[in-house]
């Protein structure tokens, strides 16, 4: 980030951190977590341990950090070198990604910018205007995309409550502060399994690898009374009706099946291609390693300038108002944004690389973005 | 510990402390080397060994209470046979039809619909042993998601992932095989580290001749494997015990991955190594070369463990080679200066 672009980035998140830390929700047996953090144009700071909330604002105001992170695992020695801190065990997490939709509105509110002469363009593989390869995608959160995470967050959750049996209160939703949300889930039986275990569930929730017979069809001498029925528990119950269609249709399918020689490779294809339509998108590798530091709640994403916060209630959650917490000064930049985009209810941009006066909070967000700067305006 | 009748230790002789139950008995080593009365035994130990390494189970009419004695007397004193003989892979044969048989009782009694109290010291074996938590359900069994897993990512088969089995409310819904099969592996393991750590007596003269004959026949089943010999003992170790398919704990894999980073090599290079093991997954296995490389999130690299700490594991096999390193990645420079 520019020199001047970056002091008028710290100076608002420090004023965050100084007016909001009551936002900052510090996890449960915080003393045994690995802290880090990284500074705008600096490098990773890992292996802290924080004892108090003091501690941890002092922290924060003095780094002014650009992201900070805390472990999903509890160490005896969070502040030692990863070989001698004691894992003592771990909070599920998991990471829904609008990116992972690949939705078709994608590409209307992304876009690319040329690492070489920072020109800003619609999304294509080469820079129109210098032909260079070497650029950057820019993608801005969109409302459509949000509604597609939430979405994913509301299957993850019914899976870990029905099938997993993990409390309710023990499961907390986070909106990641850009372009998705983060599943926390604390005190749960599943804090001492490893990656292997982990890779498991994953496995589970996204539906991957099910095969015919978990649903009732065998290779050899298939019987009608073994298929799964839609009343059924779990994955038996849920997927049924995907594979063999609706009450009205499955008695019909499920003879056509056992009639037809390829009905096993069928149901297995049919299998394979609903995990993209029925298993929750989560990210796998987020959920898999046990010595992660993850996002700290409350804390600023420094790809928006907007917060990760708490989501009480999904569907309600609105990101372009509820983590929007830069306060409205009124800022000059050089904006080059060539997407419209919303914030707490007001309409920015298309900017084709013009000079605007525009709220901080619309500001810092296409600074973030690297859709802004200030560098250049003389005022 | 688990208290057991005359009976059940027929069935799960391995529970048993060896050297308390002959004091129990009324017997004495040396006594087994003597008494003519006791041959049979003597060889009926023997045979036991004989028909595991052939892969078969062992299996015997038991009618009456001197019968169970014996069941219990042949298997002990297999084990002291085994020991005297030092043939590794006799050990591991013997406890792995070991654990099949003791899987056959455990699946029936589980299953026993009449008589409660076998249900019972079942589902004790299963959870002092193995850590789960079997409870009876009509007739299956469920257990906790968390405590299947721990023991399901050892099975490759496709059938044994959580997708693929019923579950319900953070339970999996079993059957008694199923629930005796899940345990296959650590059954083993627990059998063969009670042989392991069973101490040798010393050699008694009528012992001598079984012994012989069951060194020739361990040598039988010993496959030679090449390996590099620029590598310390505990590291060539380490790369059979793997070759085998055998399972190497994870303080041991922790040692190979570090050892081989530490010597250079990448981890394309160090990822197939682990490609026999029984649980093996190779995005895991790359998640946590990577982890130990310093390349994913941590950034730390590790380094491999110093002698001492691969000796607190009973992973040393050290050798004269090994004369003065206090690092296993010593070894091979120490070995081209002397070259
Ligand atoms: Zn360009
Ligand atoms: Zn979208």
């Amino acid at each position: 980030m520019l020199e001047q672009d970056l002091q008028l980035v710290e100076v608002a998140f420090k004023k965050y951190y100084f007016d909001h830390f009551d936002l900052l929700l510090i996890p449960e047996r915080s003393s045994e977590r690995e802290f880090g953090y990284q500074k705008f144009n600096g490098g990773m700071n890992r292996h802290i341990s924080i004892k108090s909330n003091e501690e941890l604002r002092l922290m924060l105001i003095t780094n002014i950090p650009s992201d900070v992170y805390c472990s999903n695992a509890y160490y005896s020695f969070p502040n030692l070198p990863m070989s001698e801190k004691d894992w003592k065990g771990a909070d599920l997490i998991f990471d829904i990604d609008a990116k992972d939709l690949n939705l078709d509105c994608r590409q209307e509110h992304t876009c690319i910018k040329c690492i070489s002469c920072d020109e800003v363009s619609a999304l294509q593989s080469t820079c129109p205007s210098c032909k260079s390869t070497k650029i950057e995608i820019k993608s801005l959160t969109c409302k459509n995309c949000i509604n597609g995470a939430k979405e994913e967050v509301v299957k993850l959750k019914k899976i870990l409550e029905d099938d997993l049996d993990i409390k309710k209160e023990k499961i907390q939703v986070y909106f990641s502060g850009n372009e998705g949300f983060h599943v926390h889930v604390t005190d749960s039986p599943y804090q001492l399994l490893g990656s292997r275990e982990r890779n498991e569930l994953v496995d589970y929730i996204m539906f991957r690898g099910a095969m015919p017979e978990t649903f009732g069809m065998k290779k050899y001498k298939p019987e009608r009374s073994s298929f799964a029925d839609i009343n059924e528990k779990g994955w038996r119950g849920r997927a049924s009706k995907h594979i063999f269609g609706s009450k009205s249709n499955r008695s019909k399918t499920i003879s056509e099946i056992i009639k037809n020689s390829d009905g096993y490779s069928i149901v297995q294809h049919r299998l394979d291609s609903l995990k993209d339509i029925i298993g929750v998108k989560i990210d796998p590798n987020v959920t898999i390693d046990i010595h992660r530091i993850f996002r700290l709640p409350g804390s600023l994403n420094s790809k928006s300038g907007m917060s990760k916060v708490l989501c009480e209630n999904i569907d309600k959650f609105n990101p372009f108002q509820d983590s929007c917490f830069i306060d409205d000064e009124k800022t000059n930049v050089l904006a080059n944004c060539p997407t419209q985009f919303t914030l707490k209810n007001i309409k920015f941009g298309p900017y084709k690389n013009e000079k605007v006066t525009i709220p901080k909070y619309a500001a810092i967000y296409l600074i973030c973005k690297g859709l802004a700067n200030t560098t250049l305006i003389q005022n | 510990m688990l208290n057991l009748g005359t009976d059940e230790m027929a069935k799960y002789p391995f529970l048993t402390e060896a050297g308390q139950y002959l004091k129990d008995k009324g017997f004495s080593l040396d006594q087994f080397g003597t008494d003519p009365d006791l041959k049979p035994i003597l060889d009926k130990a023997y045979n036991r060994i004989e028909i595991a390494t052939t892969g078969k189970i062992y299996r015997s009419e038991v009618t009456s209470l001197e019968d169970l004695d014996l069941e219990v007397f042949s298997f002990l004193l297999a084990v002291i046979l085994l020991k005297l003989s030092g043939m590794n892979t006799l050990i591991r044969r013997f406890s792995l039809a070991e654990a099949r048989r003791a899987e056959k009782y455990l699946e029936k009694d589980l299953a026993d619909l009449s008589n409660k109290t076998k249900e019972e010291l079942a589902t004790r074996i299963i959870k002092e042993l193995f850590s789960i938590n079997v409870e009876k359900r009509e007739n299956f069994f469920v257990i906790p998601i968390s405590d299947y897993l721990k023991h399901a990512v050892n099975f490759h088969e496709r059938e044994w992932k959580l997708i693929n089995r019923q579950v319900e409310h953070g339970k999996v819904i079993l059957s008694s095989h199923e629930t005796v099969r899940l345990i296959r592996k650590e059954l083993d393991n627990y059998i063969a580290s009670k042989i392991r750590s069973t101490g040798t007596p010393s050699m008694l003269e009528a012992l001598k001749k079984p012994v012989e004959r069951l060194v020739s026949l361990g040598k039988k089943f010993s496959v030679p494997t090449v390996v590099s010999t620029e590598y310390p003992p505990c590291i060539k170790h380490a790369i059979e015990v793997l070759d085998k398919g055998e399972n190497l704990p994870h303080s041991g894999r922790f040692l190979l991955a570090t050892y081989l980073l530490g010597n250079g090599q990448n981890i394309e290079q160090i990822a197939p190594l682990f490609k026999n093991a029984p649980d093996y997954n190779e995005k895991i296995t790359m998640y946590q070369l990577n982890h130990l490389k310093g390349s994913s999130g941590s950034g730390t690299e590790y380094k491999c463990p110093s002698c001492e700490r691969v000796k607190s594991k009973d992973l040393c096999f050290a050798t004269s080679d090994c004369d003065g390193i206090i690092n296993p990645l010593q070894f091979k420079k120490k070995k081209t200066l002397n070259a």
